[in-house]
């Protein structure tokens, strides 16, 4: 493993961490991550990842960036408004960290490409908005066998799991099997969020990446977390494996992809 | 008294409150009895046939009820029930 000298200086810091040490910084230096989504999640999570030396980053999201997703969005800036958000993405993140390859894709998954990128990473962090994208995601990780770190949120309350079915722990259907009825989405655009939790699970996902590359500590592999910005509570309640769960399951009934078209509106 | 956690998306059923105490011997009795102290929470948890919905998971403090004996799981004082529905949020939201 050979680092240069302003690489062993920029990572010093955690170089110094015994969990990390030459061995897992140059195992981040390898890891290639999808965050999927770069808005509220995707933001932290591209940012810390990309500083901690991750070396490959794949953005993917279909939209431009807005002056009113600079409140929790902190990957773009005032003058980016109007770009496209991996292109404004990829300019941050090769300023925050020039080691660091990004590679975007500025088109919204979907199940037409996620089985052509999966091959190509390590893990997905997952930061969509909706979700038809949060089941393709999970059911696609799962046939590709890649480890996927959900994050979500929605006002003051977030949600993060780890899932790793292909080492025998829960997928996302096995805590909740189907997305619920369009009638009983609430609207996404007038259900707002604090910009500050986007931040919170978005970081938090971003550790849980961190400790899967370097196979330290405990993980969400087994667990939901939930955090109340609110109430300022963070609960852990076990998240079992389903045997009846129709994708992991031992009789499973979905076995392709499928979309999901789950309206945001009611 | 058994505590039961309200998620964001149902608080406008309990004027906001994010806990409220409820009483009963299952789960299945304690959603009958907020459902009578809260109209309608109910018809929010389940479904026509009275099952729990299934993108809102139940848990009997850390135990997803799915896994105990579902709504005929026993409950007793001093236990936390929480509700905790999908949630999607993340790029826009
Ligand atoms: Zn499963």
């Amino acid at each position: 493993m050979e680092f240069t000298e302003s690489e062993l200086e920029r990572y010093s810091r955690q170089i110094i961490l015994k969990e990390v040490g030459g061995r897992g910084q140059y195992a981040l230096k390898r890891a290639r991550a999808l965050v999927v989504g770069a808005g509220g999640l995707g933001s932290p999570i591209a940012m810390y990842l990309g500083a901690a030396g991750v070396g490959t980053i794949g953005l993917i999201d279909g939209d431009a960036v807005d002056l009113s997703n600079l409140q929790r969005q902190v990957l773009h800036t005032t003058p980016h408004v109007g770009m496209p958000k991996v292109e404004s993405g990829r300019q941050l993140l090769e300023a925050l960290n020039p080691d660091v390859r990004v590679t975007t894709y500025q088109e919204p998954l979907d199940a037409g490409n996620i089985m052509t990128l999966l091959p190509d990473y390590d893990l997905v962090l997952d930061g969509s908005d909706n979700f038809g994208t949060r089941f393709l995601v999970n059911d696609a990780c799962f046939f590709a066998r890649k480890t996927l770190i959900s994050g979500s949120i929605f006002r003051f309350e977030g949600q993060l799991a780890t899932i790793k079915p292909h080492e025998g722990h829960p997928c996302y259907r096995c805590l909740y099997p189907e997305p619920p009825p369009a009638g009983l989405v609430p609207n996404c655009q007038e259900a707002g969020v604090l910009g500050v939790l986007a931040g919170t699970i978005g970081v938090l996902q971003a550790n849980e990446a961190i400790k899967e590359i370097l196979k330290t500590g405990e993980t969400l592999a087994n667990h939901l977390l939930i955090y109340d910005a609110l109430d300022m509570t963070f609960r852990k309640v076990r998240r079992p494996k389903d045997p009846r769960c129709p994708l992991c399951g031992t009789a499973p009934t979905i076995t392709a992809l499928e979309e999901h078209h789950v309206s945001c509106r009611l | 008294m058994i505590t039961i956690r309200i998620p964001t998306p149902l608080r406008s059923m309990t004027g906001g409150k994010s806990e409220i105490e409820g009483k009963g011997a299952s789960i299945g009795e304690l959603i009958e009895q907020m459902n009578a102290d809260h109209p309608g929470l109910k018809d929010r948890l389940c479904d026509e046939q009275g099952e729990i919905r299934r993108f809102i998971n139940v848990y009997l403090n850390e135990e997803d009820i799915r896994f105990l004996t579902g709504k005929d799981t026993p409950v007793k004082d001093g236990d936390e029930v929480s509700i905790v529905p999908a949630i999607a949020g993340g790029a826009h939201d």
